[in-house]
């Protein structure tokens, strides 16, 4: 993809790729009865906004991403629209999106780079483990002078693990301000809400505790993750590591998926998928 | 039969030490991260030389081995450093999805591994940590037998492109391979030829089969004494080729019976040639507090015990022959 391309991409021409990755979601979920609804619903406007109009990347995939800014998906199970978005993007056919979680497949349940996916750099979800891989990344670009970002996402359930609290009192010591983290908070997890299962509390008071510059978008408003991503980026090289709290409806764009956490990981039937994809109009090609 | 003699005694670990600072200097891209543990592992000089290629994680080993991923990104050729049993058993699944399912250049390398630690006991004494990475697809996995064996193999898996868990320890042993050795990765040293019995052995287990080797040879047994420092991949070759020779084996290594060398060339010689072996290994318990030489000899891991092993074998072998 073209930078030029991508800058000159306007909100309009953003929310339509929104709502075909969507599409392509709960479609993709359909086709193998399995997978991670939800999550991938509320995520994709901060997906879009990333690769679509945030970060300088190259679709002519290479593992070191030496110049580019680098994206790391911690809550791995929200693979259906990180593969949407990357197809998308161009880094492989939107028709190879159909063997999503199927026998021989690239597009494995969880993102792996073992069968060699263009744009995925680690495996991931087991949880917990991204903010530190991407920590390690963003401290490989600074070694290398390289101007490049480092970029993760994360769950808000994912914050129960106690790997990231390590990566948490990490970051800010070790002044690792080319990064920009940011967690879903959906408020859900597979047990229930998170303020049910094991209540996270004030993550702001937490995180800026920890000694991060803490920012809080609304992620399921394009213009307004644009702009706070944006404003991210301004904030990076100055000592600290950034943190976006992002609130986001669970099963955004789908009326019957919205804000439980039931379509945390349970696939659409034949009628819920049309009744979906009615909610659902892009104007684009489904793959 | 060679007949082997040392000049000093050293730690396994600061040949680690000192095989960082070679491996640093050959090539700027090592860098080196621990979880405050730098005097124990010996990374004081590589520190000093490259204190912009050093990363102190503090006590967080998993953060440790996701950090340590993450370099990988953009060319980095992360070593780890911290006991083995913190390097292992704790962060299983750290090392698993984002070190070894991806594939990732870090180099695991674990001190104060076994009952050699000594005093600070079983929390401490890790002898599972073989079975735990040689399980894990595509993981190298090296246990070196000297303070030279050591510095070799640092340097070698700097240049070996992939995961490897490297297995070293604390207590001062005899310097006893060559200065100058080329380390080959999967390849096992021939330390003494003979005719009776193979002996395989690693780490800190190899001077013990030398001495015992010693000892057989008055006793009239002729010792085929081979070190295996690379555990997985494991050199069948030498292993079999040995085996047809003798016709009897006796596995030697600090570490649980179940899961470390001797089951990797059980596994071998069921599948190729089945031949009476015994082990001379942990026999599936956790260890105690004492000095290193007390332990060895509770645990049955000394030259005593490999010369009891190799009699009771080279019986069952007669016996098949009848």
């Amino acid at each position: 993809m073209q930078t030029e391309e991508k800058e000159t991409k306007s909100l309009e021409e953003l929310e339509q790729i929104a709502k075909q990755v969507r599409r392509d979601i709960v479609r993709m979920v359909h086709g193998c009865q399995s997978g991670h609804p939800g999550g991938s619903l509320g995520c994709t406007d901060y997906l879009v906004a990333l690769y679509f109009k945030i970060m300088n990347h190259k679709t002519d995939f290479n593992m070191n991403g030496e110049g580019e800014d680098l994206f790391f998906l911690s809550n791995g199970h929200i693979s259906p629209v990180w593969y949407s978005v990357l197809a998308r993007a161009g880094y492989f056919e939107v028709s190879e999106l159909q063997s999503f979680r199927k026998l021989d497949s690239r597009l494995q349940g969880h993102p792996t780079t073992h069968e060699g996916l263009p744009g995925v750099r680690i495996a991931s979800g087991s949880l917990g483990q991204g903010l530190s891989v991407a920590i390690g990344a963003a401290l490989t670009k600074k070694l290398n002078n390289d101007a490049g970002l480092v970029f993760s996402l994360h769950g808000d359930g994912e914050l129960q693990e106690g790997q990231i609290w390590e990566a948490a009192l990490f970051a800010p010591h070790n002044k690792v301000d080319n990064l920009i983290s940011t967690i879903d908070v959906n408020g859900q997890q597979i047990d229930g809400p998170t303020d049910q299962v094991l209540a996270l509390g004030s993550l702001r008071a937490k995180w800026e505790a920890f000694g991060w510059d803490v920012l809080e978008m609304n992620g399921n408003d394009l213009a307004d993750v644009i702009r706070v991503l944006e404003l991210a980026k301004a904030k990076t090289r100055k000592g600290k590591p950034i943190m976006i709290l992002m609130q986001t409806n669970m099963g955004h764009g789908v009326d019957f998926m919205m804000g439980s956490h039931k379509w945390h990981g349970v696939a659409p039937n034949d009628e819920q998928l049309s009744l979906a994809l009615n909610q659902l109009t892009s104007g684009m090609q489904d793959y | 039969m060679k007949k082997y003699t040392y000049t000093e005694s050293k730690d396994t670990r600061s040949g680690f030490g000192a095989g960082l600072v070679e491996a640093g200097r050959k090539n700027e891209n090592v860098v080196a991260l621990c979880a405050d543990l730098v005097g124990s592992l010996k990374m004081g000089d590589f520190i000093k030389e490259f204190p912009e290629r050093f990363v102190q994680v503090g006590i967080a080993e998993a953060n440790m081995m996701g950090i340590a991923a993450g370099m990988t990104i953009g060319g980095k050729i992360p070593f780890t450093g911290t006991f083995a049993n913190f390097s292992t058993g704790r962060v299983y699944d750290q090392i698993r999805q984002s070190i070894a399912y991806s594939d990732k250049n870090v180099k695991i390398c674990a001190s104060h591994a076994g009952l050699t630690l000594g005093e600070d006991g079983a929390t401490h004494q890790i002898l599972e940590d073989i079975g735990l990475m040689k399980m894990l697809p595509g993981m190298t996995v090296i246990n070196p037998c000297d303070y030279n064996q050591t510095k070799a193999a640092t340097m070698a898996i700097a240049e070996h492109h992939g995961p490897v868990y490297l297995r070293f320890g604390r207590p001062v042993v005899p310097v006893f391979t060559p200065a100058d050795q080329e380390f080959v990765i999967g390849k096992a040293w021939m330390v003494n030829e003979g005719t009776d019995v193979s002996i395989f052995a690693t780490g800190h287990l190899v001077w013990e089969a030398i001495k015992a080797g010693e000892k057989l040879a008055e006793m009239g047994i002729s010792a085929e004494i081979i070190n295996i420092h690379t555990i997985k991949p494991l050199d069948a070759e030498a292993v079999l080729k040995s085996v047809a020779k003798t016709g009897c084996v006796v596995s030697a290594e600090e570490h649980n019976r179940l899961g470390g060398l001797g089951d990797s060339i059980a596994q071998l010689l069921a599948q190729n040639t089945p031949t009476p072996m015994e082990y001379v290994a942990v026999n599936d318990s956790f260890g105690e507090s004492g000095t290193p030489e007390q332990l060895m000899k509770k645990y049955g891991l000394d030259d005593e015990h490999i010369i009891k092993a190799v009699q009771k074998v080279m019986e069952r072998k007669k016996a098949l022959a009848k």
